[in-house]
Formats: structure tokens, sequence, C-alpha cells
């Protein structure tokens, strides 16, 4: 796509801000890129926080310890509780990594130098949909065989004739769209608000000339700041979103509809 | 078409350039008209529940965020797939 003009202002077309050139000088799937990197320095992040958090565990938690803990309730009481119930508990440890891994990959769309979300490329969010939709299946066909099948594609309550019309529904929205749609939703709103970073950035840099634009240019930063702000709830909203669908399906799949 | 850039006196490719932006933001646009709806009747409803009976507030937030991310599935559809539209 060629670079874009819009009131003398040049837009770097959409490869030049998602495209990072390999950095080892690997080529193809297997290079290793700026968001490789930060995908690699994120689960250090992760893997770390809670390492230190966990290693002398205490009674009355203080200070890294309170932190991670509170993670934990938070996800216990805000997702798991109000999705799966007591019985959810066991999927704990998946959902809070989860949440934290997806939090800490966003967040580097706002931290300066990074700049880019690694969930702004689908690969991180395409292979995460993928796990956990062999997760609510293996769920799923664990806890009910293949009634498991049977109450995903023939809901009971339906008048017969309609199943024509129900079963593809069900089976195309089930087991194509949910991964289709979990993916593409962190991933869209990750481009679109690293996009939207980038127009702003971009007018901001171009309006700081003297001229006629430094009159408005306050309120292009303003809106920068202000937008920057809102890509930090962004990023966090989009994890909790993320964690809360996965235990959503979850649940679906281990208990039949009725 | 050939006519067309004779009359604007355009280069061959840059009208086709031209109707490739006019078509993705025409996918994006409409794509966003039917979420834009839904996502407000969902906090719409929402707010009415948690005025209504306060002390349910918690599990109608997790309810919202849940209609709203079903919802707004179908506005990123045609985010990604204003890209994907040939250019």
């Amino acid at each position: 796509m060629p670079a874009m003009s819009a009131l003398a202002l040049e837009f770097p077309p959409v490869s030049h801000v998602t495209e990072w050139p390999s950095i080892f000088g690997g080529e193809g799937p297997l290079a290793v890129n700026k968001v490789v990197i930060l995908m690699w320095i994120s689960v250090a992040l992760v893997f770390g926080f809670f390492f230190v958090a966990a290693r002398r565990g205490k009674l009355v938690p203080t200070g890294i310890q309170n932190f991670a803990e509170s993670i934990w309730d938070f996800v216990r009481d805000g997702v798991v509780m109000q999705t799966m119930g007591p019985e959810g508990l066991k999927f704990m440890p998946l959902l809070v990594m989860m949440f934290c891994f997806i939090v800490v990959t966003n967040i580097w769309e706002v931290i300066p130098v990074a700049q880019m979300p690694v969930n702004g490329r689908i690969a991180l969010p395409a292979f995460m949909a993928v796990l956990v939709w062999v997760i609510f299946n293996v769920m799923g066909f664990a806890r009910q065989g293949f009634g498991y099948l049977k109450s995903v594609l023939f809901p009971p309550g339906v008048p017969k004739a309609l199943y024509i019309l129900v079963t593809p529904i069900e089976f195309v929205s089930t087991f194509i769209v949910r991964p289709l749609s979990l993916s593409v939703r962190l991933f869209a709103n990750m481009l679109a608000g690293h996009l939207l970073l980038v127009s702003f950035i971009t007018i901001t840099a171009a309006l700081f000339t003297v001229g006629p634009g430094l009159v408005i240019w306050p309120f292009s930063f303003a809106l920068l700041v202000g937008l920057t702000a809102f890509e930090v709830l962004v990023a966090v909203l989009q994890a909790f979103i993320f964690t809360i669908l996965t235990a959503v399906y979850i649940a679906g799949a281990m208990h039949p509809e009725h | 078409m050939e006519l067309l850039n004779v009359l604007a006196q355009q280069e061959p490719g840059e009208l086709a350039e031209g109707l490739t932006a006019v078509g993705r933001g025409i996918v994006y646009g409409a794509a966003a008209i039917g979420p834009g709806i839904g996502i407000g009747i969902v906090v719409g409803n929402a707010i009415t529940a948690m005025a209504r009976q306060p002390e349910a507030a918690g599990m109608v937030r997790t309810t919202m965020f849940l209609g709203i991310a079903f919802t707004e599935a179908l506005a990123l559809f045609g985010f990604v797939l204003s890209f994907i539209v040939a250019g």
C-alpha cells in the first residue's frame, strides 16, 4: 500500500509500522525481529515475576508476593467464579498466566523505544486461540464423551425440522468462528490502537514546525497523551476479555446445554 | 474506464488505486454500523441493570464485557477485511 497523504502530512503505509527487519539475518518464518524479541522479554518478565513472588511464600504476603496474589484474586473473583464456579479453580494457573502474558505483550504498545504491541501481529493471538480451541474441545470430550458433539451440534429444545438450519450454524460458530474471533479480536484491537497512536504521533510531529500548525499543536499533543492512556486501558481490557472468553468456552464445553 | 481516465486526466492505475481506498473505507464503515448500535444497546441495558440493582453490578459488568466482546468482533472483522481488500 503506498503512503497516504492528507493535509500535506505523509502517513506511513501500514507495512512500515508493523513489519520489522530481521535482526540476526535469518529469513522466512523463523526470522527473529523486534516483535519476537519483545515476546521473549515478556515471557521472561512474567516467569520472573511469579518465580520471585512465589520463591519465599509467606502466610502474610508483602511486596511483590502481595501484588502477585492480588492478580490471582482478581482472576479468581472476576473471571473464574463469575463464569465457571468453584470447579473451574483448577484452570487458575492457565488463566492467570494467560492474563498476565497478554497484558505484558500488549503494554509494549505504549512503552517508549518498544512502541509495538506483540499482539499487533496475528501470530501470537492465533497461537493462543488455537491453544484455547484445543483445551475446550479436549475438556468437552473428556467430560461428556461423544455426547459433547451431540450437545453442541444438536442443542436440546429445538424442533426436529430446525436441526437442518441449526446444526450447520452451531458447527461453524463453535468450531470455526470461536477461535477466529478470539484471535482477530485481540489482534485487531492492538493493531488499531497502534495505528491510532502512529497517526497522532505523525500529526503531532508534523504540526510541530513554526507556522500556522503550531497553534493547534497543543490540542493534538493533548489528544495523543489521552489516547496513550486509553491504550493502556485497552491493553488490560483485551487481556481480561481474552481470559474471560477462555473461561466461558471451557465452562460451556464441560457442561451440556440445557 | 478508458473514457473515465481521459476525463479525469489520470494515469490508468490511479483510478483503481483510488477506488480501492474508497472500497476500504466502505468495508470498515459498513461493518461498524451494526456493532455500534449493538454495543450501545448492550452497555445501555447494563447501566440500567446496575442502577436498578447495584449489588449485582459485578456480575452485570462481567456479562457486559462478554456481550461487548461478541458484538465488537463483527466490527473488527471489518477492520481486518479492509486491509485484506486487494490493493
